[in-house]
């Protein structure tokens, strides 16, 4: 069976490890909070984190495909870029992904096509650990914006109160001058 | 092969591990950029006549603390204990069961454990043990007490501000402890010190000054209105006319300053002059505005029990002085808390104003009977009850929308069905949210009790999250676009958590949605709605 076929079997296992893995990147509380609860609107870091890890898993071993991967991992970075992590803090839980598929790998057969077999699973996953780094971004930059238009918005509206903004309606004829096509 | 690195080997080396100390005492605070809101502008505190006030900065080492810091907090906590009797019981009673553990929103946003409200109130308690009982003065940290000390100090003002004194919390707690007043009676302390933050203790120094948060002086609110009667007319073909100010009026009407003059709620004052002018025109309805009086929320909530009470009295000097018989109330989350657990022991009873009976319906408001103020969501859903007023749901039916139960309203004076009722009388399609984060279990938006700044988006993003995925589901599940809110600090919360969380959901007020679908005597026909967006799928029936 080639490791692919393998990690697919075992999936339910090793998505679990991880997720295990992934809560303990928070405190002993809340990593026991993360996986005792199962309320999705309770609970909403740890549901979105398996979920996530679900389907990054698939998409990990149908070919890491940017956009799906994207689409599976963005909910569960958007939520560590606004916790108390580092950018690496945020990120690394991809890596931990490495080791669970060696240790299935090692308990198989260690021919070269094996050896292939893993190098290509290694490379989806340093992949995927770049799509992870782009949503980070992504989001860092969401909330940098949603800060610049905070300040903008007050700024303007102390503008306007002061009575130095006026809506200057807009001329007809310079709205459609005259001979556009 | 056999010199692969083992699993937890390997991971263990990736520099992302928490601190593993096992008690909590031992986890030192750390200040973290994003987190924590600018601390208080000195002059602020001066004008409020607060100690302390200085200019520091909360990631430095020296808070530039007097001399004497520790002298007094113990004797502003000995003051407190003594004059709160709930004060005295929550530090003593709680059993640390762990019910309320995971029930907070900046909790289950930020995985931090010391936003655990059991947690975050062991702060406190640690040093009550420590000062104030033999237990905690033998036992010592074995008996979890410990000494007041600089880092505890930080530690306090680093979790106090992450607390939106929701209450989700006392929901749960089989005791009843009230853990916002825990935080109430932290921040108390804290100022004792000096070390406020500014979103906080600018508005309430301007609230003070000139009535509003903004410090936007009388003609300048006028003026601000003004625009709005403006915009109005543009929209309907009608020109609304409030009064301001005036003597004699029979109600005086109090919102929050945010709806004058932060989107989107200030198409919910767009939606308050409609109604106003409707009920008017109608049934002669007899309101004025206070341009002194100017602000409905209460910022000295945050601050302290005699703040909270100085900004509160205004509200009733104003009604006093205008000599009208009751006061209506805007759409405001804290500003409900003030006035329906403290204001009547505060500055009360207002037994100068009447019972509040509507003019138009004849409903007597009961449960505003000694407080004399009634809430415009309630005054509303009873005008449409009587059939008071001509609706046109189908200018509103691009809306798909929920309902988010603003924590003081909901928990604070169990406004949960009233708002309902007009959403499903003004919209086509109204969705609610998963049980379990509505009504008394609804989730904070995470901006609430002065933490709506800015530099803390992080927090407030984290804290907003359990609210954001609950929005997501019923936006995922019914395409709802619009999220409606009874608090003004949600109309200016919630967009940006909608942003970064559900972007194509966006926020509203009760009574914008109320106004775009009532139908005004003498109007044009209506070609966009309050926000000047054109009133979709109306075209086709222009002719019927």
């Amino acid at each position: 069976m080639k490791l692919v076929e393998r990690l697919a079997a075992n999936k339910s296992t090793i998505v679990k490890k991880w997720f295990d893995l992934v809560a303990a990147t928070y405190p002993p509380d809340t990593a026991k909070f993360l996986k005792a609860n199962r309320d999705p609107f309770h609970n909403p870091v740890g549901k979105t984190t398996l979920e996530g890890l679900s389907a990054a898993f698939d998409a990990l071993l149908e070919g890491a495909d940017p956009v799906v991967l994207d689409r599976a991992l963005d909910p569960i970075i958007r939520i560590r870029a606004v916790q108390s992590f580092s950018p690496t803090q945020a990120t690394a839980f991809i890596l931990a992904l490495k080791p669970l598929v060696r240790e299935l790998w090692s308990k198989g057969p260690s021919d070269p096509q094996a050896a292939a077999d893993l190098r290509q699973i290694e490379d989806g996953i340093d992949q995927v650990l770049l799509v992870a780094f782009d949503i980070y971004l992504k989001c860092r930059e969401t909330l940098f914006q949603l800060k610049v238009d905070l300040e903008k918005n007050r700024i303007h509206h102390a503008f306007v109160r002061a009575g130095l903004v006026a809506d200057t309606p807009v001329q007809p004829s310079a709205a459609e001058p005259k001979g556009a096509v | 092969m056999k010199d692969l690195p083992k699993a937890k080997d390997f991971y263990s080396r990736l520099a992302h591990r928490p601190d593993s100390a096992s008690d909590w005492m031992d986890v030192p605070v750390e200040i973290r950029k994003g987190m924590y809101c600018y601390a208080a502008n000195p002059k602020s505190l001066d004008t409020l006549g607060f100690p302390y006030a200085r200019d520091w900065n909360p990631v430095e080492g020296d808070w530039k603390l007097p001399e004497n810091w520790q002298q007094i907090i113990h004797e502003g906590f000995k003051e407190r204990l003594e004059r709160f009797r709930s004060f005295k019981v929550f530090m003593d009673i709680c059993v640390r069961c762990g019910a309320c553990a995971d029930k907070c929103h900046f909790f289950i946003g930020t995985g931090d454990p010391k936003n655990m409200p059991v947690l975050r109130a062991e702060l406190l308690r640690s040093v009550y043990r420590n000062d104030f009982t033999t237990f905690g003065k033998l036992l010592g940290r074995i008996g979890g007490a410990r000494p007041m000390t600089v880092d505890v100090l930080k530690e306090w003002w680093y979790y106090m501000f992450q607390c939106t004194e929701c209450r989700r919390c006392s929901v749960f707690c089989p005791y009843g402890i009230d853990t916002a007043e825990i935080t109430i009676m932290g921040r108390e302390l804290l100022n004792l010190l000096g070390l406020n933050i500014d979103w906080i203790a600018t508005p309430v120094s301007n609230c003070y000054m000139t009535g509003n948060h903004l410090g936007i002086q009388p003609h300048a609110y006028k003026d601000m209105l003004d625009f709005f009667v403006d915009d109005i007319e543009e929209i309907t073909g009608v020109r609304v006319e409030p009064s301001y100010n005036r003597v004699g009026a029979d109600i005086l009407f109090i919102t929050p300053s945010g709806d004058v003059f932060a989107d989107p709620g200030t198409y919910t004052a767009m939606g308050y002059l409609i109604l106003f002018h409707y009920l008017r025109e109608k049934y002669g309805f007899d309101i004025t505005w206070s341009t002194y009086a100017s602000e409905g929320g209460n910022f000295g909530f945050f601050t302290s029990h005699e703040t909270m009470k100085r900004l509160n009295s205004k509200m009733y000097a104003e009604a006093r002085r205008l000599g009208v018989k009751w006061i209506l109330g805007g759409e405001c989350g804290h500003m409900w808390r003030v006035i329906t657990q403290y204001m009547d022991t505060m500055n009360g009873p207002a037994d100068f104003l009447q019972e509040p009976v509507s003019p138009i319906t004849g409903t007597r408001f009961e449960n505003a009977k000694s407080t004399k103020m009634v809430h415009i969501a309630e005054f509303t859903a009873d005008l449409i009850r009587h059939g008071k007023l001509e609706l046109d749901k189908r200018r509103n039916r691009h809306l798909k929308v929920t309902f988010h139960d603003s924590c003081n309203p909901s928990r604070g004076m169990g406004m949960l069905e009233e708002p309902r009722y007009v959403i499903r009388n003004v919209c086509d399609h109204f969705y609610d949210m998963p049980e379990n984060t509505i009504r008394e279990q609804t989730f904070c938006c995470g901006s609430g009790a002065g933490l709506n700044a800015g530099e803390n988006m992080e927090l407030r993003m984290a804290g907003g999250l359990p609210r954001a995925n609950a929005v997501k589901y019923v936006h995922e599940q019914h395409g709802v676009n619009m999220l409606a809110t009874i608090c003004a600090i949600d109309r200016a919360a919630l967009p940006p958590l909608m942003q970064y969380w559900v972007p194509g959901v966006d926020v509203t007020g009760l009574h914008e949605m109320v106004a775009n679908a009532l139908v005004l005597p003498g109007e044009k026909q209506r070609e966009t709605n309050l926000r000047g967006e054109p009133l979709e799928g109306m075209e086709d029936d222009s002719d019927e």
